[in-house]
Parts: structure tokens; C-alpha cells; sequence
């Protein structure tokens, strides 16, 4: 279980403070899926930043599993079972996808099993296990590499930065079952999902909604859900993908 | 076969992968002297009367055969000064393996300078694989100068493998070559420095013959106090394509510099130059680290790749 206790985070810009994280509360239960959206610029990735041990909160305490982690590194947070899917993948110049699932599963895994998790999401494994992790693979391609090194990872809290951004709609469409197979596989394991995709929120067990740094709404999905329906909180996958044509 | 001792052996293995005696034609020089040497059927190895160093000559039409011609030093205050000459016949196809370990444990410096010319025949085909390394905790300096000259005939192709990732403090490396109508040449330096090292790199490549193409790509990283400068210039006198590369990465106090250098002689000369400095993206450290590698572990898989 994650929670996290009065969370702020201020940024100093040209001398005055900035206030993008006002006094969060928040649980994450264990085997649940929780979706945090809210406009744009309302403090979302900064706070799946803050848990990861990316950022570092300005106050407020973090508690995993019952210990605080406020001040524990990101390496020491991963160690304790926190996975994080980064909204812009990496690049790294001579380091394979089968390099980077080995890492991140913590041991030295055979290629077969390190193919299963290209598998899962929707990659050839055969053709991309031995591609290195550069600028030759595409936006979508990087993305789903990305997805398959945190399913790897088989954490207990695994944190996913707007999944949908920079994907393709079929790739998207996947997305949702590579979440629904994650909750499958591990009953325990609690999953955190920024994004405003309509069909990501359909999938949560509780969403969140986060504006200018606080917590607007929280509830349960289907309390929640319709009221955000035809605002930028909960795009639909079509408008998603013809930007200037969505719900505003 | 004269006796290694552990040091040698641990040298080997670092320049040449070896473990044991190679197959095939070989040459082991040690402390200054020969420590091995076989001669095959197709490949003749002898030594140089007139200076120190030796002849190789590879028969015309000798396919999938190696030569191995690796260099030890133990002894402090060593100093010497090697030609090795190639003569590959028309048409072969052969891998040499050179390198050089120096380990010194000594006051003295020790240096080996060796220069290789290598004279390659109508379409043969020749891979180069050079490794230098150094180690030993004396206070003398562990030197190499390599010089490599490259003669390519009409359709031939060389490639060329450097590497010198750790323990040698100061190099000078000069690579030239002139490649007849139609030859290849393709080099991939691998280079890391550090402490207070020095290294430079130069390249003179000549693209002489119509079709002819080159392609030198150089990955370096310089830490702690070191100096690395990457020197590389491509003249195209004839239809040709050029193309060379130096992408760094600088740590702590390191320092390099890259000097691009095209000189277009025709007017169907294609080259082009790339270079890149930089220190390690701070997002590529954050993500290892997400995959719960500590920071420094994550610098070291960085690295390792990217000198891959």
C-alpha cells in the first residue's frame, strides 16, 4: 500500500515560488487500480515523479508498504518495489531491449522469457530483442519497450506516466489489456495510471482528479467517471488521436 | 613455445583473447623478443633483418585464415620501436589480430611503438581487430604509438576494430590509408581514458579511386583528469562517399576535443562529418535507476554500451 501523507512540491521561477503540489493525500490500496487525471499542467506527473524518488516533495511524508520512503533515492524505491513508465522514453546508444528487460527484472533471465514480455505488448519479440534502445525505433515502438521493461520489473507498485502519449490507437487499444492482464497476474500488486484517456479511467478501480495541485474529485470509478465525461479529463480514443477535434 | 608467466597470460587474454596458443599463423612478442611464432601454408611470417619487426605475407586466393601477432611488455624502462608489414595477396580473406598489454610495475616508462603498414591486394579482404591495455600500479607511464598505414588496392575492403578502454597513459595513434577505385574501408574506434591520460587520435584517409568509400566512426570517453583529441580527415580526389563520425562523452574532469576535417577534391565527392560532446543524459541515468541500478551501476552500463 502507498500513501501518501500532506504532499507538497513548490518550484521557484524568476525569484517567486510556485506552488504545483498543494497538500495531497492520497491511498493507493493494495490491488487496485487507481487513475489520476485532471487538466493539463494540474500537478499529475509531477506527483508519480515525487513517489518514484524523481522529484523530491517540498513537504509531506511517502509511506510503502508501512515504511516512510520521503527521503529514500529512486534506486532504494525500486529496490522496495516501485516501478515507474516514463511518459518520454529513454534512448541509450549501444544498450539492447534485451540488455534493458534483464535489468529490469534483476537477474539474469534467458531470452525466451525476456521475449514474453515483448510479447505481451504486441511486439515480434524475435525482431526487436536484439535492437538497441536508439533513435532507430519509432515513438510507438520506444513505448511499448518501455511497457515491457516495467511489466519485467513485476513490481508491487508499478506507475505509468500518460501511457497513451505517443502511441498509435491499435497499440492503445493493446494498452488496456496489458493493464487488465497486469491486475490478472498480480492480485496484490497496485497499479497508478496518469492519463486523461477515457478508456484508461474506464478500466480503474478509483479515479482521482487532480487540479491546479489539489485533489478535486476522488471516488470510485463509476461515481466519478460520468461527471467527467466531454471535458479534457476524459478524452475519447478517437479525439485522442485528431488532436483539435476533442472534447473540450 | 617460450613460457608465459601469469602477468603475460593475463595480458593476452586482455589484447587478443587468448587463452592458449592460437590457431593458425602467429607471432608472440614479449618483453622485445619472440616468445612464438608459426608460419602456415598461406601465410608466411618472418622476421625483419635490416630492423625490429616483422613480414607477413599472405598468399593470393587464402580464405578464412587468421593471424595473430600480439605484443606483452612486463619489464620497467622498456622502450621499443616495431614495423610490421602486411602483404595481402589478391583476392584473400583474412582477420588479423594485433594488440598490445603492458603491465608496469616499475619506476621506468614503457613504451611500445608499432607501425603497421598494410599493402592489400585487388578485392582481398582483410579485418583488423587492434587492442591496447595497460595496467600495473608503478609510478612509470605505460605508452603506445601506434601508426597504422593503409594501402588498399582496386575492390578491396578493410575493417578496422580499435580499441583501448583502459590503463594506457599516454597514446598517439596516426591511421592513414589511400584506397584505389572501388576499395572500403570502414574503422570503429572504441576509446576510454582516464586519470590524467592522454590520447590522440588521427586519421588521414584518401579516397583516390572512383567508388571508393570510407567510414570511420569513433565512440570515445574521457574521465577523471584526462585529454582525448580525435583528429580525422577525409580528402575525396575522386567520385568517392566519405563519412566520418566522433561521438564522446566527456565525465568529471575530462576533456576532448574533435576536429572534423573534409577536403573535397571532385566534384562527385560525397563526405560527411558528425561529432557529438557530452556528458551522460541525466534521464538515461534516472531511468536505470528506476530499474534499481544505483547511480554509479547505472553510469557503468552506460558506459559499457556505449563503448560496445
Amino acid at each position: 500500500m502507498l500513501e501518501l501523507k500532506n504532499i507538497s512540491f513548490n518550484v521557484s521561477t524568476d525569484g517567486a515560488d510556485k506552488e504545483i503540489i498543494r497538500g495531497v493525500d492520497l491511498v493507493v490500496p493494495d490491488g487496485k487500480l487507481i487513475v489520476v487525471t485532471g487538466p493539463n499542467g494540474g500537478g499529475k506527473s509531477t506527483l508519480a515523479k515525487i513517489i518514484a524518488g524523481i522529484e523530491t516533495p517540498t513537504g509531506g511524508s511517502i509511506f510503502f508498504s508501512g515504511e516512510d520512503i520521503t527521503r529514500l533515492s529512486v534506486t532504494e524505491r525500486a529496490k522496495r518495489g516501485i516501478a515507474f513508465a516514463f511518459q518520454q522514453p529513454v534512448k541509450f546508444k549501444g544498450i539492447s531491449v534485451k540488455d534493458l528487460i534483464r535489468i529490469a527484472s534483476g537477474k539474469n533471465i534467458s531470452v525466451a522469457d525476456a521475449c514474453e514480455y515483448l510479447s505481451s505488448v504486441g511486439l515480434c519479440a524475435r525482431d526487436y530483442i536484439d535492437r538497441e534502445v536508439n533513435a532507430s525505433l519509432s515513438g510507438g515502438e520506444l513505448k511499448r519497450i518501455e511497457i515491457a521493461t516495467v511489466l519485467a520489473r513485476g513490481a508491487e507498485l508499478t506507475l505509468f506516466d500518460e501511457p497513451e502519449a505517443g502511441i498509435d490507437l491499435w497499440s492503445f487499444r493493446n494498452l488496456i489489456d496489458v493493464f487488465r492482464n497486469m491486475k490478472k497476474a498480480n492480485k496484490n500488486g497496485s497499479i497508478l495510471i496518469i492519463s486523461h484517456q477515457e478508456r484508461i479511467l474506464d478500466i480503474a478501480d478509483e479515479i482521482v482528479v487532480l487540479k491546479d495541485g489539489r485533489i478535486d474529485k476522488q471516488g470510485k470509478k463509476d461515481d466519478i467517471l460520468p461527471s467527467l465525461i466531454g471535458t479534457t479529463s476524459a478524452i475519447s480514443d478517437c479525439a485522442m488521436m485528431n488532436p483539435g477535434k476533442g472534447a473540450e | 613455445m617460450m613460457k608465459l608467466d601469469e602477468i603475460q597470460k593475463r595480458l593476452l587474454r586482455e589484447v587478443a583473447d587468448l587463452h592458449a596458443v592460437p590457431e593458425g599463423a602467429y607471432n608472440i612478442r614479449s618483453n622485445s623478443q619472440s616468445a612464438g611464432r608459426q608460419s602456415t601454408a598461406n601465410i608466411e611470417i618472418t622476421p625483419k633483418t635490416d630492423v625490429s619487426g616483422l613480414d607477413i605475407r599472405i598468399k593470393a586466393g587464402t580464405k578464412n585464415e587468421s593471424v595473430h601477432i600480439p605484443v606483452v611488455m612486463t619489464q620497467t624502462g622498456l622502450y621499443e620501436l616495431v614495423y610490421n608489414d602486411f602483404y595481402i595477396g589478391e583476392g584473400a580473406d583474412v582477420v588479423i589480430v594485433a594488440g598490445c598489454g603492458i603491465d608496469n610495475c616499475g619506476s621506468q616508462d614503457s613504451e611500445h611503438d608499432g607501425i603497421h603498414r598494410f599493402y592489400v591486394g585487388k578485392n582481398a579482404k582483410v579485418k583488423y581487430v587492434e587492442k591496447h591495455y595497460g595496467s600495473g600500479s608503478g609510478s612509470g607511464k605505460r605508452i603506445l604509438n601506434p601508426g597504422t598505414e593503409v594501402y588498399q588496392e582496386e575492390g578491396s575492403s578493410v575493417e578496422m576494430e580499435m580499441v583501448q578502454i583502459k590503463g594506457v597513459d599516454d597514446t598517439k595513434r596516426t591511421t592513414t590509408a589511400k584506397l584505389a577505385a572501388g576499395a572500403k574501408l570502414v574503422v570503429r574506434e572504441r576509446l576510454m581514458t582516464h586519470d590524467e591520460q592522454r590520447a590522440i587520435s588521427t586519421y588521414v584517409v584518401s579516397l583516390d579511386g572512383e567508388g571508393a568509400s570510407a567510414d570511420v566512426v569513433s565512440r570515445s570517453v574521457a574521465k577523471g583528469n584526462s585529454f582525448q583529441k580525435f583528429d580525422a580527415k577525409i580528402i575525396g580526389n575522386a567520385p568517392c562517399h566519405g563519412h566520418t563520425e566522433c561521438d564522446s562523452i566527456i565525465m568529471e574532469n575530462g576533456k576532448i576535443l574533435a576536429v572534423p576535417a573534409l577536403e573535397a577534391n571532385d566534384l562527385d565527392a560525397a563526405l560527411v562529418h558528425e561529432a557529438a560532446i557530452g556528458k551522460i543524459a541525466g534521464e538515461q541515468i534516472i531511468k536505470l535507476m528506476t530499474l534499481g541500478l544505483t547511480e554509479a551501476e547505472a553510469e557503468e552500463q552506460i558506459i559499457n554500451g556505449f563503448l560496445r
